[in-house]
């Protein structure tokens, strides 16, 4: 049965576990303002901006206070958990980095023949193969 | 005597030689935990997003995503690679690359065209060499990867896979078994496989109130896991990296040692053999006098 004084929060990024444990209280910085989620908060999944999650763990005066570049977040009546992204995110900054990507690709694949040449891929492999196996026969020797 | 310097020169040098890949041994194995605490640490984030996945799916079985329709006929499939930066892993690299190029031919003979997304600078130095179509690149990850330097590889392909240029990516990588054993594998990412999106309990009755409004949850959440998936293989590649280069290592110390073994044998019969040629001088020059 779910507790009306304690919930469950984690933090996690895709990388690690940011934060577990129980609190009294958590506030975030949701996208149309800061939210504020009690014990038995009707369920929710809404996103968060980049900023502070302020965590009232039971019987301590102080909050926890856990940095996110933003996130997703997921409010069950128990428990809150804080999808949060390892860095900054935005459409532009996505599409910035994708094009960078692109770019790299064209800039390496200009000056070069793209039809997969299978003979050449199987004899680097054979040569590759042949050495492990002389290793191993080497060792099956002793 | 003929060769005895030459000889214990060579068993000087295999000995130092031994000396580097038991050292490198050891890294390899600290290394390889803490790869695979990383393994561990990743998972509750994926797992999570399934969870809640799961549920928005089974509430919301009206809306479906990109991210889990199957395409009918299939004309270009996205493969990501992933690879290590160094060598002197054994044969990891060769049997995933082994396993990719036979996929791409497979592809090949279907009508499909394949394109690449090299994680890892041997995997990129292959395909590049082989003539495969590159779209986009990821390498000196180091031993601790970070998402953000992936994600905009990765965005290249999901946005051709949304696009409608790309009709399946595959994530082709090394899965790490146990401490002794890895295994390359070469796995479906997009279309989400069913078990992919499944919550692990059952799901409960209430629905979510979602900000804005659920597509545009589902859809973040998606990507997010896409990401996720991505981003926990290659994690796994790193441990099994570790855990091929500690097996290469050791098996290049035992070679050591039994090539040093053999040396000192031929050292040893030169040197008895030259004993036993001046002795028998010396007894047939006093037998002569």
């Amino acid at each position: 049965m779910a507790s009306t004084d304690i919930i469950h929060v984690s933090v996690v990024s895709a990388e690690e576990e940011i934060f577990d444990g129980d609190a009294e209280f958590v506030a975030l910085p949701g996208e149309s303002g800061e939210l504020g989620i009690y014990p038995m908060h009707t369920p929710l999944i809404t996103r968060i901006r980049p900023g502070a999650v302020r965590i009232k763990l039971p019987g301590q005066a102080e909050e926890e206070l856990v940095f996110v570049a933003g996130g997703i977040l997921e409010v069950q009546p128990d428990e809150v958990t804080v999808l949060a992204e390892t860095a900054i995110r935005g459409r532009d900054l996505d599409e910035a980095s994708a094009n960078e990507a692109r770019r790299q690709a064209e800039e390496a694949m200009r000056n070069r023949e793209t039809k997969v040449d299978y003979a050449k891929a199987q004899s680097e492999l054979a040569i590759a193969i042949a050495q492990l196996q002389a290793i191993s026969r080497r060792q099956k020797r002793h | 005597m003929a060769g005895g310097k030459e000889i214990r020169d060579k068993i000087k040098s295999v000995e130092s030689t031994r000396k580097i890949t038991k050292a490198m041994e050891m890294v390899a194995t600290s290394k390889m935990r803490k790869a695979q605490d990383r393994m561990r640490t990743a998972r509750p984030y994926s797992r999570k997003i399934r969870n809640i996945t799961g549920h928005l799916a089974d509430a919301n079985p009206e809306y479906s995503h990109p991210f889990m329709l199957n395409r009918q006929d299939p004309q270009r499939v996205g493969l990501v690679v992933i690879t290590t930066d160094k060598g002197l892993c054994g044969a990891m690299n060769t049997n995933i690359l082994r396993a990719v190029t036979h996929s791409m031919r497979d592809f090949d003979a279907a009508g499909i065209q394949s394109e690449v997304v090299a994680i890892g600078g041997r995997g990129l130095a292959f395909m590049n060499r082989i003539g495969a179509r590159v779209v986009a690149q990821a390498v000196q990850l180091g031993d601790i990867p970070h998402l953000e330097s992936m994600l905009g590889p990765i965005k290249v392909l999901l946005d051709a896979y949304l696009a409608g240029d790309t009709d399946a990516i595959y994530l082709c990588y090394t899965r790490f078994v146990n401490s002794m054993s890895q295994e390359a594998v070469i796995e479906q990412l997009v279309p989400l496989a069913p078990d992919k999106v499944r919550a692990d309990r059952g799901t409960h009755s209430w629905d979510y109130l979602y900000e804005p409004d659920a597509q545009v949850v589902i859809d973040e959440l998606l990507v997010r896991y896409v990401e996720a998936l991505i981003y926990q293989a290659v994690a796994e590649n790193i441990a099994s990296e570790h855990s091929a280069r500690r097996m290469a290592m050791k098996a290049a110390s035992d070679n050591a040692g039994s090539v040093i073994d053999d040396l000192k044998l031929v050292y040893n019969k030169t040197r008895q053999a030259a004993i036993t040629k001046e002795l028998s001088e010396i007894v047939s020059g006093a037998a002569a006098v």
